[in-house]
């Protein structure tokens, strides 16, 4: 009784002089440990992607839901939510942690909560290109104090990326892809000018079979067969097979339709711009080679 | 009449007034202890006396330090006061609107604010993203776009249905639909535009959540919900008189125009401010006042209070589901909403639906 009564007195005491600067809880000066040893809630695939290849997946306390990959810095871990839609108090309650954020992570207001109840935010900018790689794992290394492992990472991928570009000098032909990032009310949407596919496809010595458009966009029957794409891309997921591309009329009936050049690739791998998209974008122009092989021009 | 009906009459209605006033009070104590409730739990768990304690502490003035202070105080407490005004307020709304249209399907969508401030959501969100980037827009636009694009549209309907002074609550209710339909396009052409980020944006938006309410935002919507919690409560004798009808209220010496345009600019304030705390939150506008009619009665001098108690109690209440069952994440409290009221409203009219015919 006495206690809802105090309650009762703080709360119209509060309402009666609230005023925005009531919110100035300090933050715990404990809290403010060295940042080397605290906990990291990763936000982004790559993010947690560059974080475990760094060696350190065990800093990793949460993840957010685009992260998918390694298990060992995702399985069990306790998950965030959608890298927009991140809870203030949810990540408090973590305990101790900092946040390592893709831009664009949000909403804006959480994060400014997040920075005022003492929690270290780093925002790291992602560009889906080989250098935007190279930039996000110089910061990420930088930021939890792995260096030199940084370096290490770098010149992997800039070796990877240097090997593969050796190969696409040595090619003629550069096949033209559709890629199919999914298929919405049975039309596939299509990957466009300016987005992580259409970059990859470059990377692995191919040409996108769409123009016109920014990102993905669903794709019309008559747009899809005047493409005439010589292979289709797409990204695997469950639900989504080569026949249910190879079902619709307007596949079948272009270039790749014809001689089944119809595959899927890892999303994440593929488009996420992390450790693993060298290797990715080799991947691809294998499976290209391989599909289309012998194939008459 | 005879004397013993005539009682009988008095009998009954001093009954009413009666469990009319119960209910008010039922509510009222259960507005408290959705606030309490909303305080008191989270996904960091913060004893109950540690609460009190924070929240005395910070009533005196004094700077109280900790994470659980800074939770208690930056995040549950704004977030808290948000959902129970902004419950209110769409509660009331909702009453307003079924008392100007007379019509139980009557909800606040109908003047036009919810479809304009998704199309002004849309536009920031999309056009926003495109010509300055989402990194550099400012973290007020989006609430602020979406406050003007619902009152501009309930303004632009307002002016369609009047003519010579006198508003034609018919041509409001058709030219919400037609305008409705429009801002419905304009925001289907920008989410075609939009990539599969904003695509996102744009559906949590419409899902609504109380997240990120920070005191600063409060502070700017907060006045405006409560204005048109207030102003709400004033109508209640008037919207009484128009259930006869707009002559016969006029006849009683009801200023009805007046009273419309009152109803149409508080139902878009509060949706408005609504909107802009927190995106859209359906369900509550049109459910609430029904739920309230089952167990207050009808008549709008408790309907509204009972409304705006009740809404209150719903989306504090829903907000704290919200924020605990996916603890770390959350969930769209939209969801939520609908989950908890639409079973318990189901379940009223199934038991006492003849009472609403």
């Amino acid at each position: 009784m006495t206690r809802s009564l105090r309650l009762a007195i703080a709360l119209v005491a509060l309402l009666a002089g609230a005023t925005p600067d009531l919110a100035g809880a300090t933050p715990d000066p404990a809290a403010a440990v060295d940042l080397a040893d605290t906990p990291i809630v990763s936000v982004g695939g790559a993010v947690t992607e560059i974080i475990a290849s760094l060696g350190a997946a065990d800093r990793i306390r949460a993840v957010d839901t685009t992260s998918t990959h390694p298990a060992a810095a995702v399985a069990g871990r306790p998950n965030v939510g959608y890298m927009r839609q991140l809870s203030a108090e949810g990540i408090l309650a973590l305990g101790p942690v900092r946040v390592i954020a893709v831009e664009g992570a949000g909403p804006p207001d959480v994060l400014k909560l997040l920075a005022e109840a003492g929690v270290r935010i780093d925002r790291v900018t992602d560009e889906p290109s080989p250098a935007g790689l190279l930039a996000k794992v110089r910061t990420i290394s930088a930021l939890v104090g792995r260096k030199a492992e940084g370096e290490a990472l770098a010149a992997e991928i800039e070796a990877g990326f240097a090997a593969l570009a050796q190969d696409r000098a040595t090619r003629t032909a550069h096949p033209r892809v559709l890629f199919v990032i999914a298929l919405q009310n049975g039309r596939p949407m299509a990957a466009g000018a300016k987005s992580a596919a259409a970059a990859m496809m470059g990377l692995a010595g191919a040409d996108n079979a769409v123009s016109g458009f920014d990102g993905y966009k669903p794709l019309s029957d008559e747009a899809i067969v005047a493409a005439a794409p010589d292979a289709v891309v797409f990204m695997d997921r469950p639900g989504l097979t080569a026949a249910d591309l190879l079902a619709l009329p307007a596949i079948a009936a272009t270039p790749a339709g014809r001689r089944h050049a119809v595959f899927g690739m890892d999303g994440l791998a593929l488009l996420g711009f992390g450790p693993r998209a060298p290797a990715a974008a080799r991947d691809l122009m294998a499976a290209l080679d391989r599909h289309l092989a012998g194939a008459p021009k | 009449m005879s004397a013993a009906e005539t009682v009988a009459i008095a009998d009954l209605t001093r009954a009413r007034r009666r469990t009319g006033r119960i209910a008010l009070v039922g509510l009222g104590l259960l507005a408290m202890a959705a606030l309490v409730l909303s305080l008191g739990t989270g996904p960091l768990a913060i004893a109950p006396d540690r609460v009190v304690a924070i929240l005395a502490e910070a009533a005196t003035g004094r700077a109280v330090t900790g994470t659980d202070a800074a939770v208690v105080l930056a995040v549950r407490l704004p977030r808290t006061l948000a959902a129970l005004l902004a419950g209110g307020a769409l509660g009331v709304a909702g009453a307003l609107m079924q008392g100007l249209f007379r019509n139980p399907l009557a909800d606040p969508g109908l003047v036009g604010v919810s479809a304009g401030a998704g199309l002004a959501a849309a536009l920031v969100i999309v056009l926003g993203d495109r010509l300055v980037g989402a990194a550099a827009l400012p973290a007020m636009a989006l609430p602020f776009g979406a406050f003007l694009g619902g009152l501009a549209t309930t303004a632009l309907l307002y002016a369609v249905a009047t003519r010579g002074g006198r508003t034609s609550v018919t041509i409001l209710l058709l030219a919400g639909i037609a305008v409705s339909a429009l801002a419905g396009a304009g925001t289907g052409i920008l989410v075609y535009l939009s990539d599969d980020r904003q695509l996102r944006d744009l559906t949590f938006w419409s899902l609504g959540s109380f997240g990120g309410t920070t005191w600063s935002k409060l502070a700017a919507t907060g006045p405006l919900l409560a204005l048109a919690l207030v102003g709400a409560l004033t109508l209640a004798r008037a919207l009484d008189a128009l259930v006869l009808g707009e002559a016969e209220a006029q006849h009683l010496g009801i200023p009805v125009e007046r009273m419309k345009a009152a109803a149409v600019v508080l139902t878009a304030l509060a949706v408005g401010a609504a909107v802009a705390t927190a995106g859209v939150i359906g369900f509550v506008g049109i459910v609430v006042p029904h739920l309230v009619r089952l167990i207050a009665g009808p008549a709008h001098g408790r309907v509204l209070p009972a409304s705006a108690l009740l809404g209150a109690a719903l989306l504090a209440g829903a907000d704290t589901i919200a924020r605990v069952i996916v603890a770390p994440a959350e969930l769209p409290i939209g969801i939520v909403t609908a989950l908890i009221g639409a079973p318990v409203f189901l379940h009223l009219l199934i038991g006492r639906g003849t009472r609403l015919a």
